[in-house]
């Protein structure tokens, strides 16, 4: 009887086990853990060319991460691409005329979208669109710049 | 309330195109000790799976308390089994369970007993078979004779109306074999249960049983009280009773001739 | 037997034998009826099958966690893109590695350990035994330890993904010198919960049904014998790993496409 008991203690122990990796790895290996009981709000903004940047790509204000993109979808009438942000609640003093520019960590690194605030007095606020924005530049049409100084549509 | 317990009517059984019994007709009255003897391979267990129900005739029926077996629904049939206890050739214990949760399970599984009262019916059920003490041990750890009691406290625990023993006696030395021999006599006579058992041991059946069903090339050659059995001039009865080598049932696997065989 | 009936049966025979496996699930379907005993008995077998399986498991997991990254780190480092290496570990893990080698372990493990002793209970007569005692076999012996391995399979995948993910960090951070917060962090912003960590979840889960459904049919219906246990023991390895790779090739294309 004792040994049986033991053998359920022991089954019991493993299942609790089993259940914290799974949430360990949810919350600490997986985009889970920066949306995980953290308020935010949406912000939009439109690009002629989003390049490579994917959903999930970090959001940043002088390199720091406030949030990040939660979709990139194409506007079936202007053509052009609509990038949806969920930034932190805790950055809400976003001036209106903030510009928005779609940079690369390093040269092959990824894409990411950097913010740089203005001066405006009025702030930013759930579901605002930022007006300023600055398309990707796609490593060809750096080098096509440099070396044929060819005018770019990008 | 009709006198005979089981009732085997025109039975005949096949598995695909070999046929094991044919035109088989027997009745057990209750309250008696019936063998059904044979040579091995003859279909006797499967006799004992058609009472039971784990096999379906071919053709005839088979009659348990006035019920038609093979034609019981899945509930009914699993019902009318907490009725029997079965003892199987090995015994067949639980080799994950003690001698007390292997005499337990039926007990547990059919009812909802407290502990307490559970361990005393399984202590009692054990004592009858003279193995309380054994009841802190692994099945591996019986020896033939002991794990084939305990198969019979376990088939026995509920008190069933019948118990059917598949081979008790096979590979028990003699005091094993006349052990279990007046344990289904005396649990029959002290239940008045009714009990059927198969068996090739002839000697040991001529003592035990009350009548005697012998089956040979699928069908009953002879029937009787043992005295009765001892006087039967079949040619195939005389020669399963006295163990006689070559007779109707042939020394010989059928096989082509010899001569053709050994020299082409 | 002659050629025409032996080709026959080279069709009839699997078609009978999936017929059969399709009825047999849902005899345990059917037989799944929680009770307390049946709660215990599971919770005994998450025992024998689960926990026992931990050690092999998270061993193999580590390991794997490892000479994954130090090949990874390699080619990256081709291309200055190590910083990434968490992110490339973490994605084979969730998306591939973790659900399909766990599975492969597991029917190794636990599912040859279940179809032997499945087998052998048949062989020594307990299955037919439990039957006379009108104790429905499926109910007691085959549930039990099919639910337990639905259950032990995505907790051991997750505990071999988090055992990987420690391996190839101890390895990426500690011996290569890759800065931890980039190796973290990077994967935190590249590994979607629900695209991969809901995806690594589900896999487990299919393959726990299949690896342990494969292991109590070959138990259930082996040739009792020692020689048909054995054959059941090697067919419950092989057919699970043909049925989790092509299982896992289908759950990739309509999780990816859809």
């Amino acid at each position: 009887m004792r040994s049986r008991y033991s053998i359920e203690i022991m089954a019991g122990l493993f299942l609790l086990l089993g259940v914290i990796a799974l949430m360990f790895l949810a919350s600490t290996a997986t985009d889970l853990g920066s949306k995980l009981g953290k308020e935010h709000y949406s912000l939009s903004m439109r690009f002629l060319n989003v390049g490579e940047l994917k959903s999930r790509a970090p959001v940043t204000i002088g390199g720091v991460t406030i949030g990040a993109v939660r979709k990139i979808k194409l506007d079936p009438v202007t053509f052009e691409a609509l990038v949806i942000m969920d930034i932190n609640s805790k950055f809400d003093q976003i001036p209106t005329d903030t510009s928005a520019a779609i940079l690369t960590t390093g040269i092959l690194g990824d894409k990411y979208v950097g913010l740089e605030p203005g001066g405006a007095l009025e702030v930013l606020s759930d579901g605002d669109e930022i007006t300023i924005t600055q398309s990707a530049i796609g490593i060809e049409q750096l080098i096509a710049k440099y070396l044929f100084s060819v005018d770019n549509k990008g | 309330m009709p006198d005979d317990l089981i009732k085997l009517a025109n039975l005949s059984f096949a598995w695909g195109e070999k046929v094991i019994l044919k035109d088989i007709n027997l009745s057990i009255p209750r309250g008696s000790v019936v063998a059904i003897m044979g040579p091995s391979g003859v279909g006797k267990t499967t006799v004992l799976r058609l009472i039971t129900g784990q096999l379906s005739p071919t053709k005839g029926t088979v009659e348990v308390d006035g019920m038609c077996v093979s034609s019981m629904s899945h509930k009914n049939l699993y019902k009318m089994r907490r009725n029997i206890g079965v003892l199987l050739q090995n015994g067949a214990l639980f080799t994950d369970l003690d001698v007390f949760e292997n005499v337990a399970v039926p007990v547990r599984e059919h009812s909802n007993l407290p502990e307490a009262l559970i361990r005393r019916l399984v202590l009692i059920k054990l004592e009858a078979v003279g193995l309380r003490g054994a009841v802190d041990l692994m099945p591996s750890e019986l020896s033939g004779g002991m794990a084939r009691r305990v198969a019979l406290a376990r088939a026995s625990v509920l008190d069933p109306s019948l118990m059917l023993y598949d081979e008790p006696l096979a590979g028990l030395d003699p005091i094993g074999a006349s052990t279990i021999l007046r344990l289904i006599r005396d649990t029959n006579d002290a239940m008045g249960m009714t009990s059927v058992v198969i068996t090739h041991s002839v000697e040991d059946m001529m003592e035990l049983a009350d009548y005697a069903y012998i089956i040979a090339s699928q069908s009953i050659v002879g029937q009787g009280t043992p005295e009765q059995l001892r006087e039967n001039t079949d040619p195939r009865v005389v020669q399963f009773l006295n163990g006689e080598i070559d007779g109707p049932v042939p020394f010989h696997y059928p096989a082509s001739d010899l001569h053709q065989d050994l020299l082409g | 037997m002659s050629k025409t009936n032996s080709n026959m049966d080279a069709i009839t025979k699997p078609l009978a034998t999936l017929g059969r496996s399709v009825l047999f699930f849902g005899q345990i379907l059917a037989a799944f009826r929680p009770d307390a005993k049946m709660f215990r008995a599971i919770l005994a077998q998450v025992y024998f099958i689960g926990a026992r399986s931990l050690v092999i498991i998270m061993v193999c997991g580590f390991f794997v966690g490892m000479v994954l990254t130090l090949q990874s780190y390699v080619e990256l480092s081709k291309f200055g893109a190590t910083d990434s290496v968490g992110v490339v570990l973490a994605l084979s893990l969730f998306r591939e590695l973790g659900p399909v080698l766990t599975a492969l372990l597991f029917s190794g493990r636990a599912g040859t350990s279940i179809a032997a002793e499945i087998g052998l209970m048949k062989a020594t007569e307990q299955l037919s035994a439990m039957e006379l005692m009108a104790i429905d076999p499926v109910k007691r012996v085959v549930v039990p330890r099919f639910i337990a391995g639905v259950i032990s399979l995505p907790l051991l995948s997750m505990l071999f993904t988090l055992l990987a993910l420690a391996g190839g960090a101890t390895y990426a951070i500690n011996i290569m010198g890759v800065d931890s917060g980039i190796f973290w962090g990077n994967m935190v912003s590249n590994v979607g919960f629900q695209s991969d960590f809901m995806m690594s979840f589900w896999k487990s889960l299919a393959f726990g049904i299949i690896a342990s459904f494969i292991a109590v049919f070959s138990g259930y219906f082996t040739t009792p014998t020692g020689d048909g246990i054995g054959r059941a023991t090697t067919q419950t390895v092989v057919v699970s790993a043909v049925v989790v790779l092509i299982v896992d090739f289908l759950i990739t294309v309509l999780m990816t496409w859809t």
